[in-house]
């Protein structure tokens, strides 16, 4: 089924969603990779407010491109997700601490992820991996940049306006589905069959 | 006379620039090919959102990936030919030049002073080259830019020697499931068996250049690339590892001689997105761009 999806996303209207289903996301995405997840659990530990407001927003795993144009403003050049297992090691801490509605990225999210966005209604959303331009063509505006000074372009927190961002494929949902999990299940017992036939 | 130096410059920023926004035509037409006999709805979808990026790519002249890679350039350098050192200055250019045209994103990051912002490292080594020595007069150069993602599922084995080519085919199978859906399926395959622990990690990476069907000029080396393709497919990695689709476009070895007791085997994967470009250069500054 398709959903098409409008930030903040209500918890109510993600727990409607399951694995295999496809979303679209209107609203608000925000990038963040291995270094923007830490600082930002590192200032929620020493009682400040990171510079977003991640409650109900698409949480995107990506590095992207931009490029400043000749009026001095921040444009999307390419914007496809990176590969998102890196995340896993704080992945659910942040969804406990932060409330993103969704987070989007590639290759799929482990256990820790799995179990946070059953218990926190968070879903994740599968974007084709390297498909940056098709990405960049759903980023209507840049919003704002945190950070970049400091953590560098890929690294750092952009905030985009999005239109339809997707398609999506639904690959955690809040009943505790994984769906790449199940894919991953069926390589390994392939893994083991070959081997005996080698 | 050109200025053979500024020549280099130019030819490898632009190599770069046709590796990050233009894939090479049998890449292109097996990734649309594989849509086409997709049948399952996930698999589809993701190998539709693969071409039409391409096709995207490829008409607007951006990258394809905004993981733009970590640069390496593969130089055969002729007897003739009148530059040495200057070939390597020439490619650092190249490499910060195409990094603000393309542009490319800044992928070296220095462990302790954090990321160059030109894709070049500060102590050297990055862009990385392998460097060799030809006859005649004339430079060959191939950009190689490698995503990180793919580069993680990489795998390096010192194998028994006793388990011969049956424990390096399981090796392979073992490193093609472990990247599983991590690195942007479907993937292709190099495999470099033999040298050191270092050089049968270059050979993998240098079988990646060798055109996607084309197999290799030892007809038993021949069939076990064939049957490696078939072997990993069957793991039903799929698409983007959603279990439809293509697994593996294409399974390309290179062997070197081994030590009697190493049996190196390095395994070097590509995303869909592989992306070399390369030109040769003769000694009078005439460009002649390789077939993409």
């Amino acid at each position: 089924m398709d959903y098409y999806l409008t930030t903040p996303i209500s918890p109510e209207k993600l727990k409607e969603i399951k694995i295999g289903d496809i979303v679209y996301v209107t609203g608000t995405i925000v990038t963040a990779r291995d270094e923007a997840h830490l600082k930002a659990l590192e200032l929620h530990k020493e009682g400040k407010k990171p510079p977003v407001d991640f409650e109900g927003i698409g949480l995107f795993h990506c590095g992207p491109v931009m490029k400043k144009n000749e009026n001095d403003e921040w444009t999307v050049v390419a914007a496809g997700p990176t590969t998102s297992a890196r995340m896993e090691i704080f992945q659910d801490e942040f969804i406990k601490t932060f409330h993103p509605g969704i987070i989007i990225g590639k290759g799929g999210m482990g256990e820790r992820t799995t179990k946070a966005c059953q218990e926190e209604a968070c879903i994740y959303g599968y974007f084709t991996g390297g498909a940056a331009l098709l990405a960049a063509d759903r980023i209507k505006k840049v919003k704002d940049v945190f950070w970049l000074e400091e953590l560098g372009m890929p690294e750092c927190l952009w905030v985009y306006e999005v239109e339809n961002f997707g398609p999506l494929t639904v690959t955690i949902d809040t009943h505790g589905g994984n769906l790449t999990d199940e894919s991953k299940k069926k390589i390994e017992e392939n893994k083991k069959k070959i081997l005996q036939e080698l | 006379m050109k200025n053979i130096a500024q020549v280099i410059e130019d030819t490898a920023a632009q190599l770069l620039k046709i590796a990050a926004t233009k894939l090479p035509t049998e890449v292109k037409e097996t990734l649309v090919d594989s849509e086409e006999k997709t049948v399952g709805v996930l698999g589809r979808s993701q190998l539709q959102a693969i071409n039409e990026n391409v096709r995207i790519a490829e008409l607007s002249s951006k990258p394809m990936c905004q993981d733009t890679g970590l640069v390496s350039f593969f130089v055969k350098i002729g007897d003739k030919f009148p530059l040495r050192s200057e070939v390597k200055t020439a490619l650092i250019k190249a490499t910060k030049k195409a990094t603000s045209d393309v542009p490319l994103r800044p992928n070296a990051v220095d462990m302790f002073k954090g990321n160059t912002k030109n894709n070049v490292g500060l102590r050297g080594y990055v862009p990385w080259f392998y460097f060799d020595l030809a006859e005649g007069d004339s430079l060959e150069i191939i950009a190689l830019p490698k995503g990180g993602g793919s580069s993680n599922v990489g795998k390096m084995k010192m194998v028994p020697p006793g388990k011969g080519i049956k424990g390096v085919k399981e090796f392979v199978v073992e490193a093609l499931a472990a990247a599983g859906p991590l690195a942007c399926p479907p993937y292709t395959v190099g495999v470099g068996v033999g040298g050191g622990e270092d050089m049968c990690m270059n050979l993998a990476k240098k079988a990646l250049l060798r055109p996607l069907f084309v197999y290799h000029e030892d007809e038993t080396i021949a069939d076990l690339e064939k049957e490696l393709l078939h072997t990993l497919n069957k793991l039903e990695i799929g698409a983007m590892g959603l279990g439809e689709g293509p697994s593996i476009l294409d399974v390309h070895m290179e062997f070197a001689a081994r030590h009697p007791a190493s049996l190196p085997v390095g395994v070097v994967i590509s995303c869909w997105a592989l992306r070399h470009a390369g030109a040769t250069i003769d000694n009078e500054g005439n460009v002649n761009w390789h077939i993409h």
